[in-house]
């Protein structure tokens, strides 16, 4: 079944995949921000097992 | 038409639910006391933390705390049908499935965990862990319809956060993230049970054993008294810790006098005196409750900042 019209609940779906869209690219932002200063804080280390290959 | 019936298409979802209905779950309002109680806790913490972790730390905090409200929202769709105050919730008001709810709350549980210990520390990842397992089991599941000290223990899981906020900056727990948790926690029984008089017959209608219902509206209103008292002396002794100095005791001292005043007038009154005024001092007692926390936490980053702002001269 389809609408020919924009039909309300077109509009719905659209605000809500919208809404997704934007979570998951603030999660990207965040995943991303939060490496960049993981690696680069003064603490941080390669395992050993890592840094020998 | 049965009154399963009844309930059947209260509960049946009458549209496709918006972003909004979803985002409805997690408790908004809740949500930002939380973030706001939880970003204290991180910076009073005497730990400095990177603001992009503070930021993401605080964002799980958040998301653990919205995770458990959705949670608390699937488990009471049956109670909260019948509140006036929780009626128009996404699922009694038909816009979210139960089973949608509880998908979400046990996805967005996990998730939170594992991006706070990620982000910061597990101590502190596990502190959210167990206060979504506190406020969902041992609250929603089996204190809420079963003992009126329900708000008592359940407000534990409201105090958590500023300690999970420390935990953050500092790994650990220390005398001042139990106090903070102290605040919330005597805090809550006098807000709610405030609520829990004005809002009449709500508690009653949905069969929550709330201490009006149980132990009488006189009973209460000596709890709410009793409750304040020890409010006063967690919140002025709270400001002879590190977390204290003259701003956070001036605030302090005029908060719990204001708050104390507000109590015995409560105390004071009777059901006649209270329907007279339509709960006059109730409902103004309930509104201070909801700046006396907020003052109160903001109250606690006031003298370090001075502290910052004066080159620690103060």
């Amino acid at each position: 079944m389809s609408f020919d019209r924009q039909h309300e609940i077109h509009t719905r779906r659209f605000g809500r995949n919208l809404g997704v869209a934007a979570v998951l690219l603030g999660l990207v932002a965040i995943v991303f921000g939060l490496t960049v200063v993981k690696v680069t804080h003064v603490e941080f280390e390669v395992p050993s097992a890592e840094a020998s290959q | 038409m049965s009154m399963s019936d009844a309930s059947m298409i209260t509960r049946a979802p009458t549209h496709e639910a918006s972003f909004g209905d979803y985002f409805a779950l997690l408790k908004p309002r809740v949500m930002s006391l939380v973030v706001f109680t939880a970003m204290v806790g991180l910076f009073a913490a005497p730990m400095p933390v990177h603001p992009m972790v503070a930021f993401s730390s605080i964002l799980f905090i958040a998301i653990g705390g919205g995770a458990s409200g959705a949670l608390n929202m699937w488990w009471d769709a049956d109670i909260d049908a019948i509140m006036r105050r929780t009626r128009s919730r996404p699922i009694p008001s038909g816009k979210v499935t139960p089973e949608d709810a509880k998908a979400i709350g046990i996805a967005l549980s996990g998730f939170s965990i594992v991006m706070l210990a990620l982000a910061s520390n597990l101590f502190a990842a596990g502190l959210l862990a167990f206060t979504i397992f506190f406020y969902v089991v041992i609250y929603t599941v089996w204190l809420k319809r079963w003992t009126p000290q329900n708000i008592v223990i359940g407000g534990a899981a409201g105090a958590f956060p500023p300690m999970i906020g420390w935990a953050v900056a500092t790994g650990g727990i220390s005398l001042e993230s139990v106090l903070m948790f102290a605040l919330i926690f005597v805090w809550t029984p006098p807000h709610f049970w405030a609520l829990a008089l004005f809002m009449r017959n709500d508690y009653d209608d949905a069969k929550v054993p709330m201490l009006t219902v149980t132990h009488g509206r006189r009973s209460t209103r000596n709890h709410i008294l009793g409750y304040t008292l020890v409010l006063a002396a967690v919140a002025v002794g709270a400001g002879y810790t590190s977390l204290g100095g003259p701003a956070y005791v001036a605030v302090a001292v005029v908060l719990n006098i204001a708050f104390i005043k507000g109590a015995v007038d409560i105390w004071r009154r009777d059901e006649t005196d209270s329907e007279a005024d339509d709960f006059k001092v109730e409902r103004r007692f309930f509104k201070l409750s909801l700046a006396y926390l907020f003052l109160h936490f903001g109250a606690i980053l006031t003298d370090p900042l001075l502290a910052q702002l004066f080159g620690g001269t103060l």
